[in-house]
């Protein structure tokens, strides 16, 4: 279990960051017992203009949450907090993820010099990473793909791959930002199933950053919908609802997050 | 209906079916604005056009041989200073001094590159002196050189290797520089290690850099090695051609240009060889 300010200096100083996730050493702290992922009155600014003005955000060990929110809203600069991404970026604020965090991007981010094995096996130790990155390959229909250079596939096997190359690590916190924009209407839908499948398989705790109110529904457990820096509504959404397109309270939540975007009047 | 003409199109490229490239009422798939595909040894086509212009300049009698030697007595003067042994001699000679020269600009502009592409410290210290270097005309060191190494071969291979170095540093420092922020984020993101970090990342990053720089660099060797060689030498084909001229050979003299012609097109091919061989992930124009 590690837990990081997000790469301020200045958090260091306001104390110690402690997780109680799989922590045995009893001197947890209250905010984000048993949690996977806590972050407490999180601020972000670029310059004078605060993008996050006190986040506050749990995610349950092995729970999929999405995180909505209009372009713009701070929904990358929240996760690449979590991910300890925002180096230079100002701010405060308390964070602790697990340690291990896999990070899926937008784009598929392979490296072009590296075979597909290569770029699953990055950063691996174990000596047996080989055959573990095949099986992750396998696991996301890409067996046999392992020599191939990433140009020499489609962008959705290249982003199969990034999530083979996130999974093969074991995470106990997935990020994902937006993983299926770049993709066209009918791979994002396989894609979403494959997701399903990882994620049961593997059980990761998930933040899952879409603009898709149809995805965040399909996948998540939780919806967190980001508004003026802060989490404006939480809302869950059960099995039956994620399942069927015609539950009874599906078209509902449908409405109620798109009212939450402000797409459309509240007045429904 | 009259018969329009066949405007078919192959469901492949013609070239990739016999049966299509024979006929012709068919044509390409498409118009392709890259320079298609691949011809081996095309590269020989541009200097086979110049030989066979100086050829043709010769054996009409346009070109004077007492400008320019006949490419036959060239041929001939090689024969006889192969049979001497000369040539092989002064060309061994040669070809150590580059390639001495070569390898240490080679392992000197990548290493301070790589300094200075990965540390500020290095950056602000090695950056500066070597855009002062470049500034100055690598041939305009050699009269101190010679003053502190004195005329042996010292001070040639190092008048190379600063001349090699130059272009290896800055290409690689701009491939180094050039990598994209994002595949740095990745390499933190899966946890690499500094050194796995420069293995996975730097290097392969910064290799089509320093491939550039490394055609630069190879030209420079034996433009530098020119030099030294008709300043101040006793042996290698530099010499061989400044003593040709002290007695008026134009064969010799031209016998020792078609050799550094000949080294440096062999050079160029076999760095352009490696530089597929080592990206061929990339996809460009060159193929
Ligand atoms: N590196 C940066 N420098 C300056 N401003 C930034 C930077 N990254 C993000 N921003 C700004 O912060 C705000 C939130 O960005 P982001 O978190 O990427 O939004 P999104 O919700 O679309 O992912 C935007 O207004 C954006 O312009
Ligand atoms: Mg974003």
């Amino acid at each position: 279990m590690a837990a990081h300010p997000g790469g301020l200096t200045a958090v260091a100083s306001s104390g110690t960051v402690r997780s109680a996730v799989g922590s045995s050493s009893g001197t947890a702290p209250a905010t984000g017992a048993g949690n996977a992922v806590s972050v407490r009155n999180l601020i972000r600014s670029f310059g004078p203009k605060g993008v996050l003005n006190g986040v506050d955000l749990d995610i349950a060990p092995g729970e999929f949450v999405a995180l909505l929110g209009p372009s713009g809203c701070g929904k990358s600069t929240l996760l690449r907090a979590l991910a300890g991404l925002d180096h230079d970026v100002r701010g405060s604020g308390v964070i602790s993820v697990p340690e291990r965090v896999s990070v899926v991007f937008q784009d598929s981010r392979l490296l072009p010099w590296d075979s597909v094995l290569g770029n699953v096996t990055l950063g691996l130790r174990e000596h047996d990473a080989d055959s573990r990155a095949r099986k992750a390959l396998a696991e996301v229909g890409l067996a046999g793909r392992e020599k191939s250079w990433p140009h020499e596939l489609s962008g959705g096997e290249q982003q199969r791959v990034a999530l083979a190359r996130s999974l093969v690590r074991e995470p106990q916190l997935l990020l994902a930002d937006e993983p299926f924009g770049a993709l066209d209407a009918l791979t994002r839908i396989k894609m979403h199933g494959l997701l399903q499948d990882l994620v049961a398989a593997h059980r990761p705790a998930v933040l899952l950053v879409t603009h898709d109110v149809d995805e965040a529904i399909a996948l998540a457990d939780r919806i967190v919908v980001l508004d003026s820096g802060r989490v404006a509504t939480v809302r869950t959404v059960t099995p039956e609802i994620s399942t069927a397109v015609d539950a009874a309270g599906h078209e509902a939540l449908r409405r109620d997050l798109l009212a939450d975007l402000g797409v459309v009047g509240t007045s429904h | 209906m009259s018969a329009a003409p066949v405007l078919e199109r192959p469901a492949v490229e013609p070239h990739l079916d016999p049966a299509l490239a024979a006929r012709e009422d068919v044509r390409p798939t498409g118009r392709r604005l890259g320079p298609g595909r691949r011809r081996r040894l095309a590269w020989l086509l541009g200097p086979s056009v110049l030989l066979g212009l100086w050829t043709v300049s010769s054996a009409t009698g346009l070109l004077d041989p007492r400008i320019l030697s006949e490419p036959w007595t060239v041929v001939a003067t090689a024969g006889e200073l192969i049979a001497d042994g000369r040539l092989q001699e002064n060309l061994a000679i040669s070809a150590q001094r580059a390639g001495l020269g070569l390898f240490f600009g080679i392992v000197v502009g990548a290493v301070l590159a790589l300094l200075a592409g990965l540390s500020r410290v290095g950056e602000a210290l090695i950056d500066g002196p070597v855009q002062i270097k470049r500034a100055i005309p690598g041939l305009a060191l050699i009269p101190l050189l010679i003053l502190w190494f004195g005329i042996d071969e010292t001070m040639k291979v190092l008048t190379i290797t600063l001349g090699v170095f130059v272009p290896i540093y800055l290409q690689t420092h701009a491939g180094l520089r050039g990598i994209d922020l994002r595949y740095v984020e990745l390499a933190q993101t899966v946890g690499l290690s500094r050194a796995a970090f420069i293995r996975k990342v730097v290097l392969p990053g910064a290799l089509p850099g320093f491939f550039l720089g490394l055609r630069f660099a190879v030209t420079g060797a034996w433009v530098s090695l020119v030099v030294v060689e008709q300043i101040n030498a006793t042996s290698g084909i530099g010499y061989m051609m400044e003593l040709a001229r002290t007695y008026g050979q134009t064969n010799i003299i031209v016998l020792g240009l078609a050799v550094y012609g000949i080294l440096g097109l062999l050079s160029d091919g076999a760095v352009r060889f490696l530089e597929r061989k080592a990206l061929s992930w990339q996809r460009t124009l060159a193929g």
